[in-house]
């Protein structure tokens, strides 16, 4: 197992390091840094003091380790368009974002596999065939739209709740600021991770429903039924279990997917996180936030990938044994 | 007696591929399935509409001299108060007919979504076949970046590529370029479903037999590859070909809703909704509308179709 | 006789398709008695699985029971609702499938899989059913059956699963054990060893035995009985020597002269030409005659001939035709 997990580690590492790669050289050549950095009023020692100082003489790898080095530690550079440093709007706008996707993220994955298991068991139901159905509306329905149509709804129509921003934060440690602590904080956050939770939970219960419909033709399931086990026992014990193993991975992808999708979100609803910040740096191609953001949401989602590997010994039983070595 | 069953005595000898078409169970089933039938029916106008936009919209909203001003925020089918003109969908802020606007943003959003299709297909194919029949490092390549590309949301990828193409654009050429770097990007962040499935059938037809046999009597093996494994992967590349159109439909969408897609100059379904979003509040409902219903009707008509292509060629749902 | 375990009266499985209906299973009768293996033989597609799949009432729809009737113990089971079919299941009626790799549930220790079947259908405690589950593993042959019994499937062998399934099947003690195929995926070496376990397990506590297979060397040394069965229909049904050497019907003919029984000593294999029709092309009359070397007018012309006990599906058997 320990071995094992030493391979996943050095995969996402390179993984890091190739993203890294594609960080820098849309830092280093696209558009000129110095162009961005200096003003029409410019002399060539200027520049050539700024090349130096940036570190631009230097050969390419050199360059990349420098890039590398300075993001471990949190630098990324200045925004091109804010004048201030990139780790500091980051982390300034990351609760937002995290807050709201962790809510997002618990509603899409409860009710997904919820819903993926009932439509699965009761595949000829009509309740069933009504939820797959309204399914396949939530997935060709784009995101933005959601947001909308549940604005136009709960804001313009009944004004029940906001339409834009996160509402009243409360400063919690250094800072992390919350909207979970204030009424308007948490109304604010309805709307939101409803519209950032319900693709993803359309497509949870859409694979749940479909990798338990497969499970369910196994062999081992008319085995249990043949052994006259109840259905609850045969459906919750035997076939769900089964259905989690592969699901479980994509669950992971979805999650990482959540933090991604929330730039449309955020867009919508004027969501004061990271991902607004990322859509107006690529409307004004600032080069810096982009970067910064393609390696934060990296490490993240490799984060994540690593935690379901890990997961996945936990519940497959075959892994454990063959990639221990056991026997 | 043979193995198998003389073929019904009403079936003429010879007959055309239409006939055979027709009486295949895939013509069977989709003939069976309404809801087949109509999504058919809806994407087949909708594309068909778009196509002749310029002859269907009663006025080209991007010829600044059928424009007037005054023609703003006509309400659907009401005259205008000030012109006395009167529009079946209404119009924008700028007097913009409504209609004709969706009209010619479909042209955008489907020319977007078909060519990101299809240059995803070309790219997923060509790479999928290398990466199976050359195996080894190409195939430990082109692979591995497929893995680490999955890892990204589509969208994300297709944002990023749009964000760096826009860094090296000229700015005075930006509006002309953003639908070819939508199709690129778009394109760009989806071939990886085709590349693996025609990669999996690549490994299992590589060493089969007649490949070997081929190669013995002196075929080009890649050759073969083509004419045996393309005719087996038709069916799922299609039935990825069709989810991934509605995918591309509303990432083009999304990116333009966003800011980041088609430009108000070249205005998409998206783009529309953008500019339509700002008039909710003030009660202009259908500017945002009206592009909205067009949107979600094609991407749920492309959707179901791509669902029920799914069910019909997958032999084991049945 | 006591009344026998499974009695199976014109059973008649049906599934509908838009070619028209089809039946794997059309017409079959035969009875198992207490203690009695009766082996089922046929080519695939013949429909020996189907018919045990009905009786044990896991039919996958649309395929349902269109006709005839099944008693368990004089008592009928196919008009049971599906409630009481599932207590039936396990509890009276054991099943062993083909593939003991795909058989046993991957990500669950076979201990739990031993005592969930057992508390499903027994009154006994979760550490009664434990102990026993450890005796049913030693039963069936598992070394250190103690220690195995937190394992997991993939730990075992092919031979050493499908012994666990046996004895899962086993564990509630049913009167009737359905094995379809139990040695079809196994090494040769061990199919002779699960052959004998599930004869000796059978024998000693009285439990009747459908034995499904195509293996005519499995039937010659295991079952009482033999039912022949030929496109969902019942060729032939007698005690085993009669009918593998001195069949009736043209068809087992030709299946005994096929088989390469070491007794025999032929220097020539014998070919029944053609092949089984498809269901959906089952021909009028005998589904035989086709491929019928004795075939007459009557034989292509309804009704067709139906097999009972000792007497088998054709209008010419063959002991009258040496006897004339």
């Amino acid at each position: 197992m320990l071995a094992f997990i030493i391979r996943r580690v050095a995969q996402s590492a390179l993984v890091l390091l190739i993203v890294g790669l594609v960080a820098f050289s849309m830092f280093r050549f696209v558009g000129d840094p110095i162009d961005n950095m200096l003003g029409q009023e410019r002399t060539q020692a200027d520049i050539e003091r700024l090349r130096v100082q940036l570190g631009l003489d230097q050969p390419f790898p050199v360059q990349y380790y420098k890039f590398l080095e300075g993001a471990v530690q949190g630098n990324f550079g200045v925004s091109y368009r804010q004048g201030r440093p990139v780790a500091e709007i980051l982390l300034e706008r990351a609760p937002a974002t995290l807050e709201l996707a962790a809510v997002s993220g618990l509603l899409a994955i409860v009710l997904g596999i919820a819903l993926g298991v009932f439509t699965a068991i009761r595949r000829n139901g009509v309740m069933a065939n009504v939820i797959m159905s309204a399914s396949l509306i939530g997935v060709s329905l784009p995101t933005f739209l959601i947001g909308i149509l549940l604005i136009y709804l709960f804001s313009v129509e009944l004004g029940w709740l906001p339409s834009f921003g996160r509402g009243e934060t409360v400063r919690v440690g250094d800072w992390w600021t919350t909207g979970f602590l204030t009424p308007s904080g948490r109304a604010a956050l309805i709307l939101p991770s409803i519209t950032l939770g319900l693709y993803q939970m359309t497509l949870i219960m859409r694979l749940v429903r479909s990798e338990m419909l497969e499970v369910l033709r196994q062999d081992y399931i008319r085995f249990a039924r043949a052994r006259g086990l109840r259905d609850r026992v045969v459906n919750f014990r035997h076939a769900l279990k089964n259905t989690m193993v592969p699901v479980i991975t994509v669950i992971g992808l979805q999650l990482g997917a959540i933090i991604a999708f929330a730039i449309i979100t955020e867009t919508v609803f004027q969501w004061p996180g990271v991902g607004l910040l990322f859509i107006n740096a690529v409307q004004f191609v600032d080069i810096p936030v982009m970067a910064a953001y393609l390696m934060l949401i990296s490490v993240m989602f490799v984060g994540i990938n690593l935690i379901v590997d890990l997961l996945y010994f936990l519940i497959d039983p075959r892994l454990r044994v063959d990639r221990a070595g056991g026997h | 007696m043979t193995d198998h069953p003389a073929p019904p005595k009403d079936l003429p000898k010879d007959p055309s591929r239409l006939r055979i078409a027709l009486q295949s169970d895939f013509f069977y089933s989709f003939r069976r399935s309404p809801v087949a039938v109509v999504s058919a029916v809806i994407v087949l106008t909708m594309v068909l509409a778009a196509l002749f936009a310029p002859l269907i919209a009663p006025t080209n909203p991007f010829d600044p001299a059928s424009l007037n001003l005054m023609n703003g925020f006509t309400p659907p089918s009401t005259p205008n108060a000030f012109t006395g003109d009167s529009f079946v969908l209404g119009t924008d802020d700028q007097g913009r007919d409504v209609l004709s606007t969706i009209l010619y943003g479909m042209r955008i959003s489907l020319f977007v979504g078909l060519a990101a299709v299809l240059f995803a297909m070309v790219l997923g194919i060509s790479l999928g076949l290398l990466s199976g029949y050359a195996g080894g490092w190409t195939d430990t390549v082109i692979m591995r970046a497929a893995d680490v590309q999955l890892t990204f949301p589509s969208i994300l990828v297709a944002m990023l590529i749009f964000g760096v193409a826009k860094g090296v654009t000229p700015v005075e050429y930006r509006d002309q370029m953003a639908i070819w770097v939508l199709i690129v990007a778009i394109g760009l962040s989806d071939w990886v479903q085709f590349a693996r499935v025609v990669r999996g059938a690549t490994l299992v037809e590589k060493n089969k037999d007649y490949v070997a046999a081929a190669r013995l009597i002196g075929r080009r093996p890649g050759a073969i590859m083509m004419r045996h494994i393309l005719p087996n992967v038709l069916s799922p590349v299609l039935v990825i070909a069709t989810i991934s159109l509605a995918l591309a439909i509303i990432a083009e969408a999304t990116l333009s809703f966003l800011g980041v897609g088609a430009p108000p100059t070249q205005p998409s379904l998206g783009t529309l909704i953008r500019i339509g979003q700002g008039f909710l509040f003030s009660g202009e409902w259908w500017i945002l509308f009206f592009p909205a219903i067009t949107l979600l009707t094609l991407a749920l008509s492309v959707n179901l179709l791509g669902d029920w292509l799914r069910d019909a060629l997958n032999p084991r749902l049945r | 006789m006591a009344d026998p375990v499974l009695s199976i009266r014109d059973l008649t499985v049906e599934i509908p398709t838009r070619h028209g209906i089809l039946r794997p299973v059309d017409r079959v009768s035969y009875d198992i008695a207490q203690g009695e293996i009766l082996g089922v033989v046929g080519e695939s597609g013949a429909g020996k699985s189907m018919a045990g799949n009905a009786v044990i009432g896991l039919l996958t729809p649309p395929a349902h029971i269109a006709g005839g009737e099944i008693r368990l113990n004089g008592q009928r089971i196919d008009t049971l609702g599906p409630r009481a079919l599932r207590r039936l299941r396990g509890k009276d009626i054991g099943m062993v499938f083909q593939d003991p790799l795909t058989s046993l549930n991957p990500l669950i220790r076979i201990g739990d899989q031993l005592t969930e079947t057992m508390l499903t259908h027994l009154d006994i405690s979760r550490k009664e059913a434990e102990a026993r589950a450890i005796a049913a593993l030693d039963e069936v042959g598992i070394p250190g059956a103690a220690r195995r019994i937190d394992s997991y499937p993939h730990e075992f062998s092919g031979g050493m699963r499908q012994r666990v399934v046996i004895a899962l099947a086993l564990c509630a003690e049913p009167s009737l054990v359905i094995a379809d195929e139990p040695t079809t995926a196994l090494d040769v070496s061990v199919q002779a060893q699960i052959i004998a376990l599930l004869k000796r397990l059978c024998r000693e506590r009285g439990t009747a035995v459908m034995l499904i297979t195509h293996d005519m060397g499995v039937i010659a040394e295991t079952a009482d009985r033999v039912a022949v069965m030929y496109a969902g229909r019942l060729a032939e049904l007698g005690p085993v020597r009669d009918v593998l050497t001195k069949p009736q019907h043209p068809y087992t003919h030709g299946l005994m002269a096929s088989t390469p029984l070491a007794s025999r000593g032929q220097a020539r294999l014998h070919q029944i030409p053609g092949a089984m029709p498809r269901l959906d092309a089952v021909p009028d009359g005998c589904a035989f005659h086709p491929r019928c070397p004795a075939a007459q007018a009557r034989c292509t012309a309804s009704p067709r001939p139906v097999a009972q006990d000792g007497a088998a599906a054709c209008w010419f058997p063959r002991i009258k035709q040496e006897v004339s």
